[in-house]
């Protein structure tokens, strides 16, 4: 089955020839997993590594001014240093979430470097492009690749192919090169793990992907896998967790403003965001039995009351047990708060739990 | 004597003498991924050809499945709880669903037999 409107990356041959399963995800068609199977993809990410293509989202670089950036997030963009990547939300003159991003600052270079979500990237650059008029530009990169490298051996397998690539620390970033192609490659991910982002030309992506899949750490895992390790590290998955319907702080992601930007409330809706007192906040769930709560489940008090609904749901691999985020009415988000979830007509006992619900594990520079 | 017909949704029935069993064929196991959740009908409920009977889960989702014929549950796989990944490893043996009493033979009479089914799988 394949549809010819969608779009496939630099490595859609490579799926093929590995086994992939290819899906329609965010108009691309895209392997939700390989022969391995979602659960020992997860597995062997957390234990080994595993390589990601993650082409379909939308990089790109910001020339002229770039701290105007901060007309359009509340992340501290003026106060980032050389070779740092820092995570960013894009907002909509209410405050609410357009979408949630990287950017980095390449030693050396005025431009900012951006990969923003593939589902959003067409909007997110035009509305940067049109509310930074003036004083900064746009170009997007959609054509170059972007592997992600992720795990505990990741840094090693990729060491063979980048020398000298460990050294960098998480939220660093670099140009520099892998198995012989130019590369910008950054220090992060989204799976909780150690690992590395690796943006490529288009024409080097085959290549360096195979050199990768040849070190005997590293297998491919599909997009199945990469839901549930980062569900299980607690991160948002924009269009499910977080979207324009919600704010920062309803969203518990006000670590992501900058502690200037806080102070001075300069960012879209600041006065109302910095206020508080919202009536929803997004939590981790942790179902008391074996049944997993998929996205849309009602979430209820323990009197029946329906309070809020979940927004990514599933079983987690390394957790061996189902796990849930989900928007629930503020007086029940304390972690240990006993709730229900109503799947299929029944009421299932579960529990408002902190996040991540494995722990991170990043390289983060010794004190 | 047993006889084993399949669906077009991809479940098995054996019918032994009175009693049937029923579960999903190694092709739904394949295609569903690692089962991580089995929920399995009460017992003494009635169920009708190609009404919900079961959910399973895999890591990515939820799928229904449905009875292949009408009849009374009579017993749930209580291996499933503990050990979903059966569903996995021996679908079509020690990863069965539920059992059914008072199995409508008319139902069953429709369904496909083995070399049916293989040619329907060919065909997907």
């Amino acid at each position: 089955m394949t549809d010819e409107n969608l779009r496939r990356t630099p490595l859609y041959a490579l799926h093929l020839e590995l086994g992939g399963k290819m899906v329609p995800f965010a108009g691309y068609e895209m392997p939700v997993q390989y022969p391995a199977g979602v659960l020992k993809e997860h597995l062997h990410t957390r234990e080994k590594a595993g390589l990601f293509d993650v082409s379909h989202m939308g990089q790109g670089f910001l020339a002229g001014d770039t701290a105007a950036l901060e007309r359009v997030t509340p992340a501290d963009v003026a106060g980032l240093k050389d070779g740092m990547q820092r995570y960013g939300l894009l907002l909509g003159d209410q405050g609410t979430i357009l979408d949630d991003f990287m950017f980095s600052r390449l030693a050396g270079e005025p431009d900012l470097y951006l990969v923003v979500n593939a589902g959003t990237k067409e909007a997110d650059f035009d509305y940067i492009g049109a509310k930074l008029k003036g004083a900064a530009a746009i170009t997007p990169r959609f054509d170059r690749a972007l592997l992600a490298l992720q795990g505990p051996a990741a840094a090693a397998a990729l060491e063979r192919h980048s020398p000298g690539i460990s050294d960098l620390t998480f939220m660093q970033v670099k140009r520099t090169t892998v198995a012989g192609a130019p590369a910008i490659i950054s220090r992060t991910g989204y799976t909780g793990e150690d690992g590395f982002e690796i943006s490529v030309e288009a024409a080097d992506a085959d290549r360096v992907a195979r050199a990768l899949l040849a070190e005997p750490e590293v297998l491919p895992i599909g997009l199945g896998a990469r839901d549930s390790l980062r569900l299980e590290a607690g991160l948002c998955l924009y269009g499910h967790d977080i979207d324009d319907t919600v704010n920062p702080a309803e969203a518990g992601l006000m670590w992501s403003i900058g502690k200037r930007r806080k102070d001075a409330r300069d960012f879209p809706a600041g006065e109302k965001i910095m206020a508080g007192g919202f009536a929803k906040k997004l939590v981790g769930i942790r179902p008391d039995g074996r049944a997993p709560a998929r996205e849309g489940t009602e979430i209820a008090d323990k009197s029946g009351k329906v309070i809020g609904k979940v927004t990514s749901g599933g079983f987690g691999p390394s957790l061996n047990a189902p796990l849930a985020m989900g928007y629930v009415e503020t007086a029940f988000a304390a972690a240990g708060t006993p709730i229900d979830l109503l799947v299929r007509g029944k009421a299932l006992p579960a529990t408002v739990s902190s996040m991540p619900f494995v722990p991170h594990n990043y390289r983060r520079p010794q004190k | 004597m047993s006889e084993v017909r399949y669906t077009d949704q991809h479940e098995w029935i054996r019918l032994d003498g009175d009693e049937a069993t029923v579960g999903i064929t190694k092709y739904a196991a394949e295609s569903l991924g690692d089962v991580v959740f089995v929920e399995l009908p009460p017992l003494a409920k009635t169920v009708t050809a190609g009404g919900e009977a079961a959910v399973v889960e895999s890591v990515k989702a939820a799928s229904d499945i449905y009875s292949p014929a009408g009849g009374t549950v009579s017993a749930a796989n209580p291996d499933l709880e503990a050990a979903p990944s059966k569903v996995n490893e021996d679908p079509e043996g020690a990863g069965w669903f539920f059992k059914l009493k008072s199995v409508n033979t008319d139902d069953f009479a429709k369904l496909m037999d083995a070399a049916a089914y293989a040619k329907f799988v060919e065909s997907l």
